[in-house]
């Protein structure tokens, strides 16, 4: 069992002052393997934080991160999944799902991790899984008027993977999961 | 004068202790063989060891304590009439034949004692009797340590005496005036030290003296202990009689010591209900004592006390303490005029601390402290004294931590004054600790007053204050800036009347914040702000009858300058963004004038101010995804823009960049949803012309590596072509997609693993669509791989 913590679009400090208390309190060192954040920290403070929840920690750059030398997009592996960041701000026109598939594609991964419309997504095509997690903040976004703060954890287990979303809701922690089982023979590369 | 060399010392020392041993042995002896008489001519010529001038206090003391232990033996002696034979009437009257003064006093009290446990005669008169007796010695140490002595033997009868068991409030009484008349003799025995005594340096008899401060102070213990002593004999008769010889003996060191043995020893109880008479003495003291730091003492322990029990609390209030500490301290500045900014300072400290825990409701005394103390560091010179400023932080830092809700502070009227007195550097450290204060209890502020005030206190923060030096750590200056940049999400208000109104408050604030400043500022109040539009858009509604003054249309005016005023820092990537934005916003809000506007204000900064490639690539992309979002434009207006758009992607300074926005800007001419564009042939047009550019990378590569390699440019365009085919876009045909799959295929000999892998999977995709069966995989279908 490896969790990984899929999070992203914090917009701190232009949008939110800082991730919703009942967040924190969840999101402990020690806990998590890898983290896989999809951009919009956007300062150095952030960085520092996911730093102390857990070393091993990938960024991609969204468009208004202080830090110019994250990557356009990254893949990495863990266990049987092969696993893409990108923040999708770049991926026209922004959060159509045919168009992140291409970009899976690309990529070539399993589970393609994107961020930008502050929508929380997990859908399943024939390439594989696009994931978004959401605004951990629940920041401004012009895609939705209603931006609830969130984030989710994958609990990669040999070929299956289930990701578990949490939501701040009305003031409480709503979690739900969804699963999803990798063929042995599907993206062979 | 002689100049006493520490050898001499312990040289008589040990002469004294020899010649008390010495005496001792045959004291001893006689006390085996029951001989009175040679017990009290050795006693008293060991006692005479006790006569010497040439020790210090403490050497004093060690001769002191061999001659006592040795007359704790003689006492038990005494004691025990069948040993000697003799009546302790008679031995009381025997041992005053003893030549010297000294010895006869040490004797008669160690007899004394065994006298009144006797009871044959009244405790009284015989304490008096010895009390008395003992003005007879005049040399300062011998006569405390004398003093001292008869205050030991004495203390479990003073006891007993002013017990139930024992007396009547007469005889309470009794104990209590022998207790003050030793005490009074004592200390001014002490004080004198200070003036007579071997040639020596001010501080070592100071020092000295202090050593044996204890002695003196030991007195008011016993007084604390004595049952009988109630608050009406506290009152009455303690403590005034303690006071004025406090006061009266105008010595820095026992004024210093024996006030604080006052208020340590003594019940708060006591204090509180003898306030007036206390606090009247401090005043009185010498100039040069140290009194504030008694005084903070006494603050702190009445905070305690006033924690401990409601009813405690009742009593703070009928004795109206605040009012009496608050006179005292004012008294006690004026009257110390050397005292050092930060003595002051600590004092409204102590006060306010006990404001805080005593009278925490009544934000009147909390003000009236902070307003004394603006008074005092007015009639100074600006505080350079890092230990007063540190002072300050703590008297500005209590009420913010008292009162979990920032805002409370904030209603403090001499609070900003009080700060205005601090140096910029502190100013600032005090502006990041009210903001972290705000931040930790997640307070928000609602009123445009509020936030006005608000931005008062941190200015320090806001705009370079007169005077300020740049020496700015640059860490520093973030962290500032980003804590400013937070703060403003807290300030919000429901109604969107007051909501503009802190929102321009904010702006006026952070306007004059300079060029450095603002690209950390600026992103913050514009997103407040377009979250008011959107929340106005909600109410568009409810708007009935007259024109409300806060609309839309007046938020993306003042979001224009602000955004311009970025700019102009230069800011132009943020800038660009925000216009986005704002754009966008507009949009929600069916203003296309406005959104129109905004988006010429992106095109002006990306044509004249983003000249890095890798830039105007991610601005090109952010363009192309907001305008494809629109929906506001008519026709000439959105051509317009599409137009410029294309253009500026077709002109990226790399082919592989170029390629990649000009099939991104496809998506201009194909918007889903009922009104959302539909242009074919557009699409088409695009996707070709990307065609094109890829050829020619491919055709630049073949001299210049490029490690994505041209080839994947060919799979991603026929990816789109499969998006378009898709969708139902008849001008892209199954035959151009096939046309497109060999192409890719042919150039595929020499290329790159990642092409391969990509190209494979779209192969897989149309595989799977074929194999779904249905319309889409009838469409599918005609596609032959």
């Amino acid at each position: 069992m490896v969790l990984v913590l899929a999070i992203g679009d914090l917009h701190i400090p232009h949008r939110a002052p800082d991730l919703p208390p009942k967040f924190k309190s969840m999101l402990v060192p020690g806990k998590i393997q890898h983290i896989i954040c999809t951009g919009n920290l956007c300062i150095e403070e952030v960085h520092d934080y996911f730093k102390t929840l857990c070393p091993d920690l990938h960024i991609t750059r969204g468009e208004y991160d202080e830090d110019s030398r994250y990557p356009e997009n990254k893949t990495l592996t863990i266990g049987q999944f092969k696993l893409g960041i990108c923040h999708g701000h770049q991926v026209i026109p922004w959060g159509d799902l045919d168009s992140l598939a291409m970009v899976q594609r690309q990529l070539d991964v399993d589970i393609l991790v994107t961020g930008h419309t502050h929508q929380f997504k997990a859908y399943k095509h024939e390439g594989g899984v696009v994931i978004n997690p959401g605004s951990a903040t629940g920041a401004y976004s012009s895609f939705t008027y209603d931006v609830n703060p969130s984030f989710v954890l994958m609990d990669i287990d040999g070929l299956r993977v289930v990701v578990y979303v949490y939501e701040l809701i009305d003031g409480e922690v709503k979690v739900d999961k969804i699963d999803f089982k990798k063929t042995a023979t599907a993206s062979a590369h | 004068m002689l100049l006493i060399g520490a050898e001499d010392e312990e040289k008589w020392l040990a002469e004294g202790i020899a010649g008390i041993q010495h005496n001792a042995f045959y004291l001893h002896r006689a006390l085996d063989s029951n001989n009175l008489r040679d017990a009290l001519k050795y006693s008293a010529q060991m006692l005479s060891e006790l006569r010497t001038s040439k020790l210090s206090p403490q050497k004093y003391y060690e001769l002191y304590m061999r001659a006592f232990d040795e007359l704790r033996i003689l006492e038990m002696f005494f004691k025990d009439e069948s040993k000697h034979g003799v009546s302790v009437v008679d031995l009381y009257e025997l041992v005053q034949h003893a030549g010297n003064i000294l010895p006869r006093l040490y004797l008669l009290c160690t007899v004394g004692s065994v006298y009144i446990k006797s009871k044959e005669a009244p405790a009284k008169e015989l304490l008096q009797d010895l009390v008395e007796m003992c003005h007879g010695v005049q040399h300062p140490i011998r006569g405390l340590f004398l003093r001292s002595y008869l205050a030991q033997i004495s203390r479990d009868k003073l006891l007993d005496i002013g017990s139930d068991y024992e007396g009547d409030a007469e005889t309470v009484m009794d104990a209590v005036e022998f207790i003050l008349e030793n005490f009074t003799e004592m200390n001014k025995l002490w004080v004198r030290m200070q003036l007579e005594g071997p040639g020596r340096v001010r501080e070592k008899r100071e020092k000295e003296r202090s050593a044996l401060q204890e002695l003196v102070g030991k007195n008011l213990h016993v007084l604390s202990q004595i049952e009988g002593v109630d608050l009406e004999i506290y009152k009455e008769t303690v403590l005034p009689r303690v006071l004025e010889q406090v006061v009266n003996c105008k010595d820095d060191l026992s004024q210093y010591y024996l006030m604080d043995c006052i208020i340590q020893v003594f019940p708060d109880e006591y204090h509180l209900q003898t306030l007036e008479m206390l606090l009247a003495a401090f005043p009185q003291v010498q100039p040069t004592v140290d009194i504030k730091t008694v005084l903070s003492r006494l603050m702190d322990r009445l905070s305690k006390y006033a924690a401990s029990s409601a009813d405690v609390l009742t009593e703070f209030l009928q004795v109206e303490a605040f009012t009496k500490l608050s006179n005292a301290i004012e008294k006690v500045i004026k009257m110390q005029v050397d005292m050092p900014a930060v003595g002051a300072i600590t004092l409204y400290v102590s006060l306010l601390t006990f404001t805080l825990r005593v009278h925490p409701d009544r934000l009147d005394y909390v003000d009236q402290v902070l307003g004394a103390c603006v008074k005092k560091l007015s009639s100074i010179p600006k505080l350079e004294d890092r230990w007063a400023t540190k002072q300050l932080v703590a008297l500005l830092s209590a009420p913010l931590e008292k009162y979990n809700d920032t805002v409370t502070a904030l209603t403090l009227s001499n609070y900003p004054r009080v700060m205005d007195h601090l140096d910029n550097g502190t100013n600032k450290v005090m502006a990041m600790v009210i903001i972290e204060s705000i931040m930790k209890n997640n307070t928000c502020i609602s009123t445009a007053d509020k936030v006005e005030v608000l931005f008062e206190l941190i200015k320090g923060l806001i705009k370079d204050l007169d005077g300020a030096t740049d020496e700015l750590d640059e860490e520093d200056f973030k962290d500032e800036q980003n804590s400013v940049a937070k703060l403003i999400h807290m300030l919000y208000n429901n109604e969107p009347e007051e909501m503009l109104k802190i929102i321009c408050i904010v702006w006026k604030h952070i306007m004059a914040g300079g060029p450095k400043r603002l690209p950390f500022t600026v992103p913050s109040l514009v997103f407040s702000a377009l979250r008011l539009v959107r929340q106005m858009q909600g109410q568009e509604g409810d708007i009935v009858g007259e024109e409300v003054p806060a609309t839309p249309k007046k938020i993306f005016q003042l979001l224009s300058q602000m955004i311009e005023a970025l700019s102009a820092v230069p800011s132009p990537e943020l800038a660009l963004r925000l216009y986005l934005q704002c754009a966008k916003a507009a949009n929600g809000c069916d203003l296309e004038y406005v959104a129109y506007e905004f988006f010429t204000q992106v095109f002006v900064l990306y044509e004249e101010e983003i000249a890095n490639s890798k830039a105007q690539v991610t601005a090109i992309h952010l363009i192309i995804g907001a305008l494809q979002r629109m929906n506001v434009f008519n026709v000439e207006n959105r051509d317009t823009l599409t137009h410029k758009t294309t253009g500026y992607s077709a002109r990226l300074l790399k082919k592989p960049d170029q390629c990649r926005a000009v099939y991104a800007c496809s998506h201009l001419f194909w918007v889903d949803g009922q009104d959302g564009i539909r242009d074919g042939e557009r699409v088409l047009l695009c996707l070709k012309r990307a065609l094109r550019i890829a050829n020619a990378a491919q055709q630049m590569a073949s001299i210049a590596r490029d490690s994505s390699g041209p080839l994947t440019l060919f799979v991603e365009i026929l990816n789109k072509y499969l998006y378009y085919f898709e969708k139902g876009n008849k001008q892209i045909t199954a035959a151009a997609i096939q046309h497109l799959i060999e192409l890719i295929n042919t150039e595929m000999q020499s290329d790159s693993a990642t092409s391969d892998a990509f190209l494979a999977s779209t192969l897989r995709y149309i595989q799977f669509q074929k194999q779904r069966g249905g319309v889409m995989g009838a469409k599918f279908e005609s596609i032959k791989l």
